[in-house]
């Protein structure tokens, strides 16, 4: 499972990649594949506040519909609309063109909170442990 | 005429043309009377303009896109997608209980009342529970109803509960009926052999067991399988003050064999548009009555049937401490007159029958498939069976894919992705009324497509072929459906 090193992770499965005071936000590699094929974003529009752990929009494979939430606070600054015309591009690349919107962090301690690559490693292992059947 | 293949994408506004006609109007026999002034009428609604044959026939093409349990095999698991055998809509019909009104005075409806009364009786007979309520109108309706009556029975008897358990193997429905009866939800895992994790279970009641109001189990799982430690799980639960909560789904699977009473359940809920067969294809009506043990009783919800003992009248009543009223008037009539020709068609040994062939097919189609697709749990199953597709997944080929080649193959696809526990899961409910040679027939589809996906898995990635329309978008449909027609 593809956990890059460079990004900060949520126990939700999202994923921040923070320059300055601005963040991309996907869904990781593992949680694509426990979903399934993608095939519906339900994502905020450009300018809508967001709340750290408050949900941002909704994720929908053939499988289940899912919420998503936001790792930080901030403000949407862009939004993925590639993604949103082709979902399949988050199961083909989470971490590339299947990023889901770019933030501008109102409080970029709160990345320190997140989970380390390691910290997600763990995790998922855990989950898998406990799905495996 | 719409090419019949275009099927779906053309309308009646496509095929009306201005000033064709269906019918003619009579001449007019009575004295003119002026319409109201302008302002009342709309002149912008344009209805289409067909004669009448090409309405016939568009309305009768547009049905034999359709696919239903009278034009082939639809083994959707967990829904117990039975034939409706045609004796329950003669009776359905019959003017006496077709054209009754739900205003009339009990006293001028003692027919339906009796029906409704001997329906109450033969279901806690059937489940072997004290008394019975018709009144939800569907299955979710019957669990919330269910759970509606725990919560009042706790607060009755030592105040009130919070917690609702619920196996990770549940249906949906489970978990949404108790946070929307106001319980905090948490999940039980299942075991390694599928059954409920016993030790899980009884570490969530070890703490604040006493807040525990209910666990929502379904009997057989949602898995296909026999909960073998039932009876040690109601006796844990009761040990804690706790009430057992069965979802009914799949009684399919133990008509006239075993009653969720006797394994310790406190109430019980039916699906009669599963089990007894009532047709539940196009999303209802339906009927989701409930049994309840005595210490329950008090708290069903209105109307309940009870006949007076001297006078031997049907009357309706509002039991002692009832939840309240569900809905208007008497539920889903219709539906209740079905099930009950249902039961009393078949008697006690027809029903027994039921759940043996129920189960027979099931392990039938297990064996057939066991050598080519992952089978989670090996074990017998019940009347339904889960499989796994991973093995194909392997290879590029998805549980979906594997479903919408089914329809290449003339089969309705089977329940896939559920339960969520299962990776890539397909549920196969064959029901007690198919053939063997249909069985087969499914089977050997099913074969066929396993050799498929590994020898040519891009025809199993590109199906459907040969339906009307390839793969739809879904999603989209269903969250921003086009439901106005522009020219």
């Amino acid at each position: 499972m593809n956990i890059p090193t460079e990004l900060r992770y949520t126990k939700e499965h999202e994923w921040i990649r923070a320059e300055g005071d601005i963040g991309t936000i996907g869904i990781t590699d593992y949680a694509q594949d426990q979903l399934g094929d993608i095939v519906y974003l339900d994502l905020p529009a450009v300018g809508a506040p967001l709340t750290q752990n408050d949900k941002l929009g909704e994720i929908e494979s053939v499988k289940a519909v899912s919420d998503l939430y936001a790792p930080v606070s901030g403000e949407v600054l862009e939004v993925n609309t590639e993604a949103v015309d082709q979902p399949e591009a988050v199961n083909e690349e989470p971490y590339g063109k299947g990023w889901l919107i770019r933030v501008r962090l109102s409080d970029a301690s709160e990345l320190d909170a997140m989970l380390t690559n390691e910290a997600y490693d763990e995790l998922i292992v855990r989950e898998m442990e406990e799905h495996s059947d | 005429m719409a090419d019949r293949d275009d099927f779906g994408a053309t309308l009646t506004f496509d095929l009306s043309r201005p000033g064709r006609v269906g019918c003619t109007l009579p001449p007019l026999d009575v004295p003119e009377a002026p319409l109201p002034s302008g302002d009342l009428l709309r002149d912008d609604i344009t209805l289409p303009e067909l004669s009448q044959p090409d309405v016939v026939r568009y309305f009768t093409q547009l049905s034999q896109r359709n696919f239903s349990i009278d034009t082939g095999f639809y083994p959707l698991g967990s829904c117990s997608m039975k034939y409706n055998p045609r004796i329950n809509e003669v009776a359905a019909r019959l003017s006496g209980l077709a054209d009754v009104h739900p205003m009339q005075s009990d006293e001028t409806a003692q027919g339906a009342l009796a029906l409704m009364h001997g329906l109450q009786r033969l279901l806690a007979e059937i489940t072997g529970m004290h008394d019975v309520s018709l009144a939800p109108d569907a299955g979710a309706h019957g669990e919330l109803a269910g759970i509606l009556i725990a919560s009042a029975y706790h607060n009755s008897n030592g105040g009130p509960r919070r917690r609702v358990l619920v196996p990770d193997s549940a249906h949906g429905t489970n978990p949404a009926t108790a946070a929307m009866a106001g319980f905090q939800v948490e999940s039980i895992p299942s075991d390694t052999d599928g059954n409920l994790d016993f030790e899980a279970l009884r570490a969530a009641l070890d703490s604040n067991g006493d807040s525990v109001a209910a666990l929502m189990l379904t009997l057989p799982s949602t898995l296909g399988l026999f909960e073998p430690r039932i009876t040690q799980i109601a006796d844990l639960l009761h040990d804690h003050g706790a009430l057992l909560y069965g979802d009914g789904a799949n009684m399919n699977a133990m008509l006239g064999r075993v009653k969720p009473g006797d394994l310790g359940f406190d109430v019980f809920h039916l699906n009669l548009h599963k089990t007894f067969s009532t047709p539940h294809g196009g999303g209802g009506p339906g009927a989701g009555p409930i049994a309840v043990t005595a210490a329950l009783a008090p708290f069903l919800p209105a109307p309940h049937v009870r006949q007076d003992k001297s006078s031997a009248r049907f009357s309706l009543e509002t039991p002692e401490h009832s939840i309240g009223r569900l809905g208007l008037f008497h539920g889903n009539f219709g539906v209740l007159v079905r099930a009950y020709a249902y039961i009393l068609s078949l008697g006690a040994e027809g029903l027994r029958g039921i759940s043996e062939a129920a189960v027979l097919n099931a392990n039938y189609v297990l064996t057939r498939l066991r050598d080519a697709y992952r089978l989670p749990y090996d074990r017998r199953c019940m009347h339904e069976v889960v499989i796994s597709g991973s093995r194909q997944k392997a290879n590029g080929v998805k549980t979906l894919d594997i479903a919408k080649r089914l329809i290449d193959y003339g089969f309705h696809p089977p329940t896939i992705y559920f339960p969520l526990i299962v990776d890539e899961a397909m549920m196969i409910e064959p029901t007690e009324s198919e053939t063997k040679e249909t069985l087969d027939a499914f089977c050997d589809a099913m074969l066929v497509i396993a050799k498929e996906a590994e020898a040519t898995p891009d025809l199993v990635r590109e199906a459907p072929a040969r339906a009307p329309l390839r793969r739809l978008d879904e999603a989209t449909a269903a969250r921003k459906p086009v439901l106005r027609w522009t020219r």
